[in-house]
């Protein structure tokens, strides 16, 4: 893929630009008391540093730490398939995810673990790789569904992923078409379990692999208006 | 429904007249009078709700096919209007002055097939697709298992079995006569 295509930030001015919405673009505006302020809309969101790998200080610390981490899963209410029908019954009383510590939160800057409910579009891995970009670390990914996996009934379309694992860290996948929410507690469990023994390190994986991550996310997005880490 | 159907025969010379229903007819219409048609419909006869504007493409004959669907309310009917257009220089009147919400439909069908609607609003806006550089995706000459194959990763070891044959071995892996 040629580099015109992966539009970034800095190509923002280039008036061909056809995917950026005119309000987004950056531009001089004068405040009510005659100021001029420059404002990029697009930028405004943005984190500007790359991630990194966090070591831990101390075995024994970390050891505590991810036993609160596990016991304390706060998850990002972000539906993005079909599978998203099986997160409000969730905290129902039937289900009742609240008891193995898990709960709800409105903002990915609150949350530690997300919820990948079925098969991604391009238009929402992009939003997804912004989302899990903004989530503090250390963060968990809970893969639901077949679609997440190999594509599931969608492996031949032309505008869904098949491999979640190669465009964001995957920690715990839960099969099925649909899973119903029982197996969804049972990836719960299984994620806790994996942060407990210290291997749930998915976001000092990306931070690791972020250029290849990176490369793949890229490959697919064409409109690219999302942070380059590069200024 | 008879009526109506032989008044824009006459009117309009709309040809193949198919009557799937006693409340549903499908009709063909020329280019150049369908929009003249649609509006004598809707403004005339009462078919004052647009159900859809969908296409079809026809790839063999070069042709899209874009179908109206006009519903009436009152009397409870549907008549559906066909209309050939070119598939080489597809281009067609926009109707989104008679429904606002055509304009939509127009959009979709601009992203996933590639017709023009000319001074239909917000044409050219990505619809769905974000960034999309291949053919429009819903003509039937864009493989889309090819290219999935070659964008998106599939995971090695996928495969298909026949489940008669597969459950045979799995049940019975020494007796190959069951």
């Amino acid at each position: 893929m040629s580099e015109d295509k992966n539009k970034n930030i800095q190509d923002i001015n280039t008036p061909d630009d056809k995917f950026i919405h005119p309000e987004n673009k950056p531009r001089t505006v004068i405040s009510p008391e005659g100021e001029e302020i420059h404002i990029e809309p697009l930028r405004d969101y943005f984190l500007e540093k790359r991630p990194e790998v966090i070591q831990p200080k101390s075995d024994a610390v970390e050891k505590f730490l991810n036993w609160a981490r596990a016991e304390s899963i706060w998850v990002l209410g972000f539906g993005t398939g079909c599978g998203s029908i099986e997160i409000p019954p969730l905290m129902t009383p039937r289900f009742d995810a609240f008891r193995y510590g898990v709960q709800m939160r409105p903002t990915p800057r609150q949350s530690s673990a997300i919820i990948i409910s079925g098969y991604l579009a391009i238009k929402t891995l992009k939003r997804v790789i912004r989302v899990y970009e903004q989530m503090p670390s250390p963060k968990y990914v809970l893969a639901l569904g077949s679609c997440t996996i190999n594509g599931g009934m969608y492996w031949d379309s032309y505008n869904t992923i098949n491999r979640l694992d190669h465009y964001i860290p995957v920690d715990v996948y839960v099969a099925g078409c649909m899973p119903r929410p029982e197996a969804l507690l049972a990836g719960f469990v299984q994620l806790k379990k994996k942060i407990k023994e210290g291997r749930a390190e998915g976001a000092n994986e990306y931070a690791e692999k972020f250029d290849w991550y990176k490369g793949n996310q890229k490959k697919i997005i064409n409109d690219w208006n999302m942070p380059d880490y590069n200024w | 429904m008879n009526d109506i159907i032989q008044d824009i025969t006459t009117r309009f010379s709309v040809t193949d007249i198919i009557n799937k229903r006693e409340n549903l007819t499908f009709v063909t219409c020329r280019k150049e009078n369908t929009i003249s048609l649609i509006t004598h419909l809707r403004d005339r006869e009462k078919f004052t709700h647009l159900v859809l504007l969908t296409a079809v493409d026809w790839i063999e004959d070069n042709l899209f096919q874009l179908t109206y669907i006009l519903n009436n309310p009152t009397k409870k009917i549907d008549i559906a209007i066909r209309t050939m257009i070119p598939r080489d220089n597809p281009v067609m009147e926009s109707a989104h002055r008679l429904w606002e919400q055509v304009a939509t439909y127009q959009r979709e069908l601009k992203e996933m097939f590639g017709i023009e609607f000319p001074d239909s609003p917000r044409l050219n806006e990505p619809f769905i697709l974000e960034g999309w550089n291949e053919i429009p995706p819903y003509r039937r000459d864009f493989d889309t298992k090819k290219y999935s194959t070659e964008t998106y990763f599939p995971r090695i070891g996928r495969g298909t079995n026949d489940p008669e044959e597969y459950m045979k071995s799995k049940l019975y892996p020494n007796d190959p006569t069951k």
